[in-house]
């Protein structure tokens, strides 16, 4: 190193770092070319009546109302399994618990909860929910499996927003004479509530895409008008993609379909993380304690 | 006078606060109260080990049926996947073979995407790009997994297919591609963040002493994030191994041991999926999937605790440590 000199020292500097930024572009143009592909092919197929009719004439022909719905019933339903739950544990990390081996096989148990494959989730909903609770292929049991699955999300996004609310905070509510527990609930979860709220909305559009999840908890083919309980099965985008994509028998005749679903899908999932992120950003620059 | 709480009442240190010492009478309710509430929130941590543990649980009450029948032997390592035939085939080699094959080359191009993502954010860019592009890499991980598996069917399989004039383009290449783009986001963030967690004045001191910033990036950087950037790897393999629909959609299904990147696979995830919406609630062929479910896990829990063991035993602890 010694022996060459600075010239070409910088001129190996600047060729490597033009590498970098080449396989970042590529990474850019990945995601670029992705969405800017299915905005392209599917804004045709987007309508009033696309958005807000059931399919009609063998699934070749109308909208996707009843996928969109079933959609929003599962997040929701994820959400309120997660959100407490999440946020629970989430407490118990950052304010009850101490260093130790006990706090170790906890945290071992979310990160490996965490790398759990999708459809291993959906095996076990099948068998836990729809199997042994006899919820059926349901709303309710595909809710409850989605949920299990977001919630280390949920959990990692409201334990780093409590853990950001500043200690002296906890320490003025406890020396002015209060509680552990009503110090969380009065100064340390409205502090962290924001935080918590951007992590609820990562898990819902984690929830809103995932699909093998529900193929043996919730989703179906197609049903006639919405459904009327928990108990039912549902439509649902990510679902509806993949089997006009792959096990319809009019596959080429539904294409415009198809690249509208994933549109909206697209939408409403990169929406949310969106706001999420834009959420986060604005806290970031804003709070100053 | 000056009523004083009674002595055996103040005892601050078994109260949760001051206040419920000093009251006294209402102490003992209010202390255990608190002593409940930590207790619940003690049993929420704890859910996520208990959700792990009834995973555990039903794969293997439900998976184990098929070993009264056939030898874990003849399963793992059985060459021939026929579970419809008469008498069914129920060998999983050739969807191990298809899952490492995809798994392996998929890492193969996001390992170098996803650490060069990293090294371009941590180190060259600028804040104004560095601000506009993490969010970028976020939304990219957000992709739902079945919209990579439609774009690698609709999009990439026939311009394979033309481009190098192969009977399929769903195949082994293919779907490598589109799960590399699932797990460059995962190797890209948490390499980023170990880049962060290297203390700030080894690299001012490498400056200082003269190194070019490549220098310092190769020399000091880069060693101090090691065990994160093999922890990103790791986890992004593992997503890779474990991710379903793309797999489902774009390996093209064929359960055979691949012996090209232009052969159709049918991996461990794809088979589940496919086939167990026509499966019996309780036959053979259902057990077969849910003991294939078992293996996926135990592959995955394996690459995770490798890489939890990883970020732990070689975790930067100060500057002291290089």
């Amino acid at each position: 190193m010694s022996t060459t000199s600075l010239a070409a020292r910088r001129l190996r500097q600047n060729l490597v770092f033009a590498l970098f930024r080449v396989l970042m572009l590529i990474v850019m143009g990945a995601l670029g070319g992705i969405l800017l592909y299915v905005l392209i092919h599917g804004a045709g197929a987007l309508s009033w009546e696309f958005l807000t009719e059931p399919p009609k004439n063998s699934m070749t022909e109308g909208g996707i109302f009843p996928a969109i719905m079933g959609t929003i019933y599962l997040t929701v339903g994820a959400i309120l399994v997660a959100l407490p739950l999440g946020v629970a544990a989430a407490i118990y990390l950052s304010e009850y618990a101490s260093e130790g081996k006990v706090l170790q096989v906890v945290r071992l148990g979310i990160q490996n909860l965490a790398g759990v494959p999708s459809v291993v989730f959906g095996l076990f909903g099948l068998a836990l929910f729809v199997g042994y609770f006899k919820l059926g292929i349901s709303i309710a049991a595909g809710s409850l499996t989605l949920g299990l699955l977001i919630l280390p999300t949920v959990i990692g996004a409201a334990e780093e927003a409590l853990r950001q609310v500043p200690d002296t905070f906890r320490e003025a509510s406890l020396g002015l004479g209060a509680t552990r527990w009503q110090t969380i609930r009065k100064v340390v979860l409205p502090a962290a509530l924001p935080g918590i709220l951007t992590g609820s909305i990562l898990g819902i559009g984690r929830a809103a895409g995932e699909t093998a999840p529900i193929m043996f908890t919730a989703a179906t083919f197609y049903t006639i008008g919405l459904p009327r309980s928990p108990l039912d099965e549902v439509m649902a985008l990510p679902y509806h993609i993949y089997v006009l994509a792959t096990a319809g028998t009019h596959i080429e005749a539904t294409r415009p379909l198809q690249y509208g679903t994933v549109l909206v899908l697209i939408s409403l999932v990169l929406g949310l993380s969106m706001v999420a992120i834009i959420i986060r950003t604005k806290m970031r620059k804003t709070k100053k304690w | 006078m000056m009523q004083f709480p009674q002595a055996q009442a103040l005892r601050v240190d078994k109260a949760d606060s001051l206040a419920e010492a000093v009251s006294g009478r209402r102490g003992m309710t209010s202390t255990q109260r608190e002593v409940w509430i930590r207790r619940l929130f003690i049993l929420a941590g704890f859910f996520s080990v208990i959700v792990m543990a009834l995973i555990v649980l039903f794969l293997f009450k439900e998976g184990l049926g098929l070993f009264f029948d056939a030898s874990v032997s003849d399963f793992l390592f059985g060459e021939f996947w026929y579970p419809t035939y008469d008498p069914p085939d129920f060998g999983i080699l050739p969807l191990i073979a298809g899952s490492v094959a995809v798994t392996a080359l998929s890492s193969f191009i996001a390992v170098p995407l996803g650490v060069g993502a990293a090294l371009y954010l941590g180190e060259v860019a600028g804040n104004r790009a560095r601000e506009i592009l993490k969010p970028a890499v976020e939304l990219l991980a957000g992709l739902p997994s079945v919209v990579l598996g439609f774009v690698g069917m609709v999009v990439l399989a026939p311009l394979m297919q033309e481009w190098w004039d192969i009977p399929t383009g769903l195949n082994v290449f293919n779907a490598s591609i589109m799960l590399a783009i699932m797990a460059i986001p995962t190797i890209a963030s948490i390499s980023e963040d170990a880049l962060h967690a290297v203390p700030r004045d080894l690299q001012e001191a490498s400056l200082a002493l003269g190194a070019t910033r490549l220098e310092t990036l190769t020399r000091i950087m880069v060693p101090g994030a090691m065990s994160g950037i093999g922890t990103a790897v790791i986890l992004g393999m593992s997503r890779a191994m474990g991710e379903t629909m793309v797999v489902l959609m774009v390996a093209g299904g064929a359960a055979q041991i691949p012996g090209s990147i232009f052969d159709s696979v049918r991996p461990l995830p794809a088979t589940i999926a496919a086939e167990m919406g026509e499966t019996p609630f309780g036959s053979e062929h259902y057990h077969a999937l849910f003991a294939i479910g078992i293996v996926l896990f135990l592959l995955t829990l394996g690459f995770n605790l490798v890489a939890a063991y990883i970020s732990h035993r070689f975790q930067q602890r100060g500057a002291a440590t290089l």
